[in-house]
Formats: structure tokens, C-alpha cells, sequence
């Protein structure tokens, strides 16, 4: 076996200039490949992680039928006290689950004494929705960060901070009708002002859950939804589907479901983004796929065609056609091996430098954001082996033909 | 002890829808360790007949037996394995391997074709460099000899996994008279010294003058006739 790569390498360096060409081609292939998926990739985990980490969490549940209708906001499709403790207790109990957040969603009228506008507010508990939430204080652009408020406080959207020209530590009165149709009114602090993010939820303030309840005359202890965050997002799946196995199966006196479970997928447009970009990743990979296997299978047939006096030579001589065929492939694979490893090398280097450029971009409401492309290992082996596996595929068909030869038409040939 | 026996062998080759009969029933017998020649005019159908007999190409009739092996009854695979194990060839191209050594070229039916341990290859291959006078070039790559150096190389080539038959079509067809005649001398040196049945075929009247057993071809039919004193060697 040893002999045969020695004949291989032998055979490449032959034709060297043919190699490097074919070699290169590899090599432009898997750089475009994984500079793509390290950038795209980056881009999709920030963009995910900014909406899971900051507003959506990875989970959530409701009411069945809360996010039909979402938008107005509606107050009487809150989960009741004993539906929501139920939830708790089954959230408490689940092991994949690192935290999670109870809200009250409200919409109200927003005055600064002399001018009013709407707001549209997640009335939280401190403490759960940090723990929910880690990028949420991060948003915090002026003002007190820690602890993120107190009752009698409100983070208020950096576009009704300029809007109303308020500023921290300001009086301002919210205004809300609750479900019953009657108006109260609660007057706040200004504690911190909240950079807007792109998305639903994205340009909401906050108050403090029990706040929200006086606001609200709420005699229960009602709440519109839960926010999970799990230890893991790749176990996101497994613990939807137990969530959804526990929780969706619990009937009302009616015989209707009480809740739902969504994932944050179904809860932003973003992930038909994401979506996208893991679809155009895959497009990417079919070319290099494509690249890879025509211009290896080209310098094959070449090799094969130009060889053929050989090829009669050694089965002449009584060897056989597999290894015949081997010759051939291993001449294939080890073109694949060399452009692959040459790609690598230049993917991260060019990732080091674009990491070290500090590229920023904007996304939505955020500006400044640095590209942070990194490639896991994984991709890189997966890509690597992609590429070699074609390589070697690319090989077949002229190996194939080059060991089928009749040893006296090939000696024949000229 | 005889080693090739043909009876009334034929060969008819296919071209397009007419057939070409290249051997037209040839009866011929080679003895073991014979310096035997086949001679004729360019189409007369010597290479056909080292072909068949280097089971290359298989007979359309009658019988051919090659070292008690009737040839005629090989599949492909099989004809490949008694090849690599019995028959050595020379080329008219010498058909080096451009990509090994000379060492190497040598070493290559020993380990590619037979797998002969790596301590018992080297010492077969410096024994071969040596009986071909090429002790010292070893190292070399076939682009960096001689046209004749390149045919010793192969004569040891061929010769190096101990084969019963050595099968030379025109072995001295790309080479200067002097070249061309010591290496026909280095064949018959190689069957003195190793017993090795050489048969080669050439339409050169000078170099058939060393064959001692001369099979005249001509138009597919084969003639014995004796060698010395015949011909004006
Ligand atoms: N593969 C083939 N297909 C068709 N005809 C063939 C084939 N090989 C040989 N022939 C024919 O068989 C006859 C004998 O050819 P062969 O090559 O054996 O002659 P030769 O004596 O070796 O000639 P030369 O001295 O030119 O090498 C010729 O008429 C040739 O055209
Ligand atoms: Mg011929």
C-alpha cells in the first residue's frame, strides 16, 4: 500500500503543474465553502442569539389560543394563578431547563405630564427575567444596569425616551385599562433607557410584575406567559417535545387544551432567516461538491488517457486490476487530500484576519455589532471529508476504465 | 523438457465485420531454457504468437500449452496471476516505469505483482542490477539512461521474479546495431546463467543469427528452420 501512495505522489508530482492546478481548484472550493459558513454562521447564531437572549427565550408557553392574537395584547387570555403554578411546578421539575421567566403583557398610555403616547410593556420579576434573559441588561444604554428595576421603576425604549425627551430618574404615569374595561393610572420612575432590538418584542419597557397587577386591579395572580431558557439550544427540541408531551395534553372542563408550547422559532419571523441561510450553506456545499468531483474527474481521465502504455506495462506484468484501480484512486484522494488541506490552512487564516479586522455590521435596530466568525471543528472535518470522499468518487470512474484496459490495446496504443 | 506446445493454433481477429486471419494453424514446439527466435516480415503475425503464447490474447483455435498450463482455458484474472508468477516480458519501448528507479522498476513485479519481503526484494534486485551490469545506476530514474541501459534494465525486470519465459517482441527494434546485439549477447548470458527460456521475435537477419532455435512467420504460417549456417549470420 505503501508503494502504491508512493506512486501516486510520484505520478502528481509528475505533472506538476497540472496538479497545483486542479489542487488549487479544490482549494478555492473549500475556502469559499467554509469562509461562508463561518460567516454566515456567525451572523445566524448573533441573530439568534440576540432574539433568544434578550426578548424571546428559547421556549414559551400560553394560554392556548394567547398568540393568535398576540398583537392586541389581550388581557383575558392570561394564564389563571393555578395554570400558571402548574406550569412552575412542571418547569421546576425539568432538569434541561436552566431558568425560566413569568410576564404579564400589557399595552398602556405613556404621559410625561404634558405629552401622551402608547407603550407596549413585559411586567417581570427581576431576578427571573435576568436569569431568563442574559443579553437583556447588556441592551441597557443609559442608566442603572443591575438588578435591571425595582417596583415603582420602568425601563422605558430608547424611541420613547427620545420621542417623549425623557429623561432617567423622570416621573411618568402609565395608564391602563384592564380586562374589565376600567382605567387606572400608577405613576413610575424613569430608571433606565432601553436600546430597541429589530423583532417582536424588540421595542417593549418594563415594570415590575407586581406593579403591572395594582396597574391592572388584577384580584388573580394572572400572567400572559412564560419565558424558558434552557441550558443547551441543541437540546431544544427534545425538551419542546417533552414540554408539549406534559403540558399540551391538559384538558379544560370543556375537553379543550389549556395551553400551548412554542418554540422561538415559531415565535420570530428570524427563523425563516436563519432558515435561509442554512439553505444557501447547502447550496455552497453542492458546488464545491460539483467543483470538486468534475475537475478531479478531469485530471483523471487525463492521467488515465496519458498513461495508458503504463497502465498495459504493469498488467502485462500480472497486476491486477484492483490494484490497478488503487493506483488510480489513491493519485485522486491524495489530490483531494492536498487541496483540502491547503483550503483549511487558508480558511483559518483568513477567519483569524477577519477576526482580527473587527468587521462590524448592523443588524435592524443594532449598529456596531462585530463579526465574529469561527468554524467549529466539526464543520471542518465534515467539509474535509465531503471533499476527499468526492475526490476519491471523482477518481472512480476513470480508475475504473484504467483497470477494465485489455494489457495489449493499451501497449498498443501510442 | 518442452514448455510451449502449439497445435494447430489459430488466431482470427474481428475487423469491423471481416475477419483477419493473423495465425492460420501454426504447429511449433519450445524446449526449456532454448534461445528461441521468431522471424518475419512487418505483419506476418509474430506478435500475435508471442501474444498468445505470453497469454495476452487468447487463441481462436486449436491448442496452446504454456509451461503445462493450456492457455486457452484462463479466465482474465487467472491469465493476469500465471503471467505475474511465470512469464517475464520485454518491451520494444522498454516501457519503464517513468516514475520509479531503475531499483525500483526491477523491484516492481516482487512487490506489486508477488509480495516478496522487503530484505529478500533488495537482495534480488542488487543480484539482478549486477547480472545486467548495472550496479551503479540503481538510483537513477529511466529518463536520466540509455536506450540500452533502459532494455538491461528490463531484462533484469523481467527476469527478477525467477519466470520459466522471457517474451521479447522486437526487443532491439528501437536500438543501434552494437547496442542491439549485446543486448541480445545479455540474453543468452541471462538463460545460461539462470536457465530462463528467452523467445523474442525481430525481422533483423544480424540478430537472428544468435537465436538457436529460428521460427520463420510468414503470412500467419510458421516454419522451422535451422539457425546457423541458413541465414547469413
Ligand atoms: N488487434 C488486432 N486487430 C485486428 N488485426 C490485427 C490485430 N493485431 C494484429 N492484427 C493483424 O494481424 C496480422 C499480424 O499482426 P502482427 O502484429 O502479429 O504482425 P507482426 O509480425 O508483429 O508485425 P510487425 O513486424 O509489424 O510487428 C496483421 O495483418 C495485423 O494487421
Ligand atoms: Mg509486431
Amino acid at each position: 500500500m505503501l508503494k502504491i501512495i508512493k506512486i501516486a505522489a510520484r505520478n502528481l508530482r509528475r505533472y506538476k503543474r497540472r496538479t497545483l492546478l486542479t489542487s488549487s481548484l479544490v482549494t478555492l472550493g473549500v475556502v469559499s465553502v467554509l469562509l461562508f459558513v463561518s460567516v454566515a454562521g456567525s451572523f445566524k447564531n448573533m441573530m439568534i442569539g440576540q432574539i433568544t437572549d434578550s426578548m424571546l427565550g428559547h421556549i414559551q408557553i400560553h394560554q392556548k389560543g394567547y398568540l393568535a392574537s398576540i398583537d392586541s395584547l389581550p388581557l383575558n387570555r392570561n394564564l389563571k394563578e393555578m395554570q400558571a403554578l402548574k406550569i412552575e411546578e412542571v418547569l421546576a421539575a425539568n432538569p434541561a431547563i436552566e431558568a425560566f421567566s413569568p410576564r404579564i403583557k400589557l399595552g398602556a398610555m405613556f404621559s410625561n405630564y404634558t405629552e401622551t403616547t402608547n407603550i407596549r410593556l413585559n411586567a417581570v420579576i427581576p431576578e427571573q427575567e435576568i436569569a431568563t434573559m442574559p443579553l437583556l441588561i447588556k441592551r441597557i444604554a443609559e442608566g442603572k444596569k443591575e438588578g435591571l428595576l425595582n417596583k415603582g421603576e420602568i425601563v422605558i425604549p430608547d424611541l420613547i425616551a427620545k420621542g417623549m425627551k425623557v429623561k432617567i430618574g423622570d416621573g411618568i404615569v402609565l395608564v391602563a385599562t384592564n380586562k374589565d374595561g376600567s382605567v387606572n393610572g400608577q405613576s413610575f420612575t424613569v430608571r433606565s433607557i432601553i436600546e430597541g432590538v429589530t423583532g417582536p418584542g424588540g421595542r417593549d419597557g418594563y415594570i415590575h410584575l407586581d406593579d403591572a397587577r395594582t396597574l391592572l386591579r388584577m384580584e388573580d395572580k394572572e400572567i400572559s406567559e412564560i419565558a424558558i431558557r434552557l441550558k443547551d439550544l441543541h437540546g431544544l427540541n427534545k425538551a419542546f417535545a417533552g414540554l408539549k408531551a406534559e403540558l399540551e395534553p391538559i384538558r379544560n372542563k370543556m375537553d379543550r387544551p389549556v395551553f400551548e408550547v412554542h418554540t422561538w422559532e415559531k415565535l420570530t419571523p428570524f427563523f425563516n432567516i436563519a432558515k435561509m441561510i442554512d439553505l444557501m450553506t447547502l447550496f455552497i456545499k453542492i458546488m464545491l461538491v460539483a467543483i470538486v468531483l468534475v475537475s478531479i474527474m478531469n485530471v483523471m481521465v487525463m492521467a488515465v488517457y496519458e498513461r495508458i502504455n503504463e497502465i498495459g506495462t504493469i498488467a502485462a506484468m500480472g497486476t491486477g486490476p484492483g490494484k490497478i484501480l488503487l493506483l488510480f484512486l489513491t493519485e485522486g484522494l491524495l489530490l483531494g487530500i492536498l487541496g483540502t488541506a491547503l483550503g483549511v490552512i487558508i480558511s483559518l487564516v483568513s477567519i483569524a484576519a477577519l477576526k482580527a479586522a473587527k468587521i462590524s455590521f448592523d443588524f435592524g435596530q443594532q449598529q456596531g455589532l462585530i463579526l465574529n466568525p469561527t468554524l467549529n471543528p466539526s464543520d471542518i472535518i465534515s467539509i474535509a471529508l465531503i471533499v476527499i470522499f468526492i475526490a476519491v468518487l471523482g477518481s472512480l470512474q476513470p480508475a475504473w476504465k484504467a483497470a477494465k484496459m485489455d494489457p495489449i490495446t493499451a501497449l498498443r496504443h501510442v | 523438457m518442452t514448455l510451449v506446445t502449439a497445435k494447430d493454433l489459430k488466431k482470427t481477429y474481428e475487423v469491423g465485420d471481416i475477419p483477419v486471419d493473423a495465425i492460420r494453424g501454426a504447429n511449433f514446439t519450445i524446449q526449456s531454457a532454448s534461445f528461441v527466435s521468431f522471424v518475419g516480415p512487418s505483419g506476418s503475425g509474430k506478435s500475435t504468437l508471442l501474444n498468445m503464447i505470453g497469454c495476452l490474447d487468447p487463441p481462436s483455435g486449436g491448442t496452446l500449452t504454456v509451461i503445462g498450463q493450456d492457455v486457452s482455458k484462463l479466465s482474465k484474472k487467472e491469465s493476469a496471476k500465471f503471467r505475474g508468477t511465470h512469464i517475464g516480458f520485454i518491451f520494444q519501448d522498454f516501457n519503464l516505469i517513468p516514475v520509479l528507479t531503475v531499483s525500483e522498476n526491477i523491484e516492481y513485479p516482487l512487490q506489486m505483482v508477488q509480495s516478496w519481503p522487503a530484505e529478500e526484494r533488495k537482495k534480488r534486485v542488487d543480484k539482478m542490477l549486477t547480472a545486467v551490469g548495472m550496479q551503479d545506476q540503481g538510483h537513477k530514474y529511466p529518463r536520466q539512461i540509455s536506450g540500452g541501459q533502459k532494455q538491461r534494465v528490463a531484462i533484469a525486470r523481467a527476469l527478477v521474479t525467477q519466470a520459466k519465459l522471457v517474451l521479447a517482441d522486437e526487443p532491439t527494434a528501437n536500438l543501434d546495431r552494437d547496442t542491439a546485439m549485446r543486448i541480445i549477447i545479455l540474453m543468452k548470458k541471462m538463460r545460461d546463467e539462470f536457465g530462463t527460456t528467452f523467445v523474442f521475435s525481430t525481422h533483423d537477419p544480424k540478430i537472428v543469427g544468435n537465436a538457436e532455435t529460428v521460427f520463420n512467420v510468414e503470412d500467419g504460417i510458421v516454419f522451422e528452420s535451422k539457425a546457423e549456417g541458413e541465414r547469413d549470420a
